[in-house]
């Protein structure tokens, strides 16, 4: 028998000209390394994005080089700043359009709370629209904290067993937000 | 005004010659001629400041709304920012209107630029400018069902669930 070794966090048996290792941790490797986010940014919260985006901080160390700036090809939407009352349908709309499997990283207080802004006119809070993943804290976060939520967005991916989107508790938790699953 | 070709006195003696009684209580903050306008006659004296040759305050820079709730009868006010762009001359004129029957005639008609001015003030504080080709929302959601900036109404969101006093020792 070959030698069991943990390559990139894949529990893989590795012998003589072949190579054992579960079909579910593979696509979570592949799919958590390869990511494609939509940054939704509004505010102060998407300039700290930009710079995470920059060359300092530079987020295509993790496999995130493309933003998609079209929701039906990215599967993480990162929302970073403040959401209006009225721009909440056309979060809801862009986080419909975006395939499964999908992520939520909602980045700093106002998308995850409302923050500052407990007013007539803002959203208190992302998740009261759409399911989130991950929150950071922060107002804004500095990039080191956007790219620690994009870490545990990616041991998320890594772990989520690839039939969860099909479990009737997903898809009761996306009724709860008046969202359609897509009918799998 | 500073640098300006018509003075406060000229222009507030003008109105009042030529409106009389509908011009009541000027004041001048900050050197800013500032006089009240009966509602009557507010269309009337925009228009006429803009096409009186010898005034031409023929630019409008701001409509604004205001709400005074203990002032009974006339609760709502609306203020109208004009400015000469050929004398460099700034007026302000308010117009109060009671809550009841918050009604104003439109100067889309004459400022193309109002439209939006006038929506915002009717989408905040429920001002009807009669006579305006689309008076609906503009900065609020359409599903909104009161006027957010009338005092009446808190300006915090009532649905907020982390402001529990218990985590803030109050």
């Amino acid at each position: 028998m070959g030698k069991v070794t943990f390559d990139s966090n894949v529990e893989t048996i590795n012998g003589e000209g072949f190579q054992l290792t579960r079909l579910d941790k593979v696509i979570g490797a592949a799919r958590s390394n390869s990511m494609w986010p939509l940054p939704f940014a509004t505010s102060c919260c998407g300039i700290e994005f930009m710079a995470t985006m920059g060359s300092n901080y530079d987020v295509s160390r993790f496999g995130m080089e493309r933003m998609s700036f079209s929701p039906r090809q990215a599967d993480l939407l990162i929302v970073a700043g403040t959401i209006s009352k009225k721009l909440a349908p056309i979060l809801k709309q862009v986080y419909e359009q975006m395939a499964e499997p999908k992520w939520v990283l909602s980045v700093g207080a106002c998308a995850s709370s409302g923050g500052i802004f407990d007013t007539y006119s803002v959203l208190q809070g992302i998740d009261r629209v759409i399911p989130v993943d991950v929150y950071v804290p922060g107002c804004p976060p500095r990039p080191e904290q956007i790219i620690d939520g994009i870490m545990n967005i990616h041991k998320m991916v890594k772990n989520e067993s690839l039939r969860r989107r099909h479990s009737d508790e997903y898809k009761k938790m996306l009724q709860t937000y008046n969202i359609e699953s897509d009918g799998k | 005004m500073a640098n300006s070709t018509l003075s406060n006195e000229t222009v507030y003696s003008k109105l009042k010659e030529k409106f009389g009684e509908a011009i009541s209580e000027s004041q001048e903050p900050f050197d800013l001629l500032t006089v009240e306008v009966s509602l009557n006659e507010i269309h009337n004296v925009i228009e006429w400041l803009k096409n009186e040759p010898l005034l031409q305050i023929n630019y409008l820079t701001l409509i604004g709304g205001i709400h005074y709730p203990e002032n009974t009868g006339r609760e709502l006010g609306v203020t109208y920012h004009l400015h000469s762009l050929i004398h460099n001359f700034r007026i302000r004129l308010k117009t109060l209107l009671s809550i009841e029957n918050p009604t104003i005639p439109t100067i889309t008609d004459l400022y193309v630029g109002a439209n939006w001015m006038e929506r915002e003030t009717f989408d905040f504080y429920g001002v009807i400018f009669s006579g305006h080709p689309n008076l609906i929302r503009v900065l609020n959601e359409e599903t909104m069902d009161y006027f957010p900036m009338r005092k009446e109404f808190r300006l915090e969101d009532g649905t907020r669930e982390d402001k529990d006093d218990r985590f803030f020792g109050r």
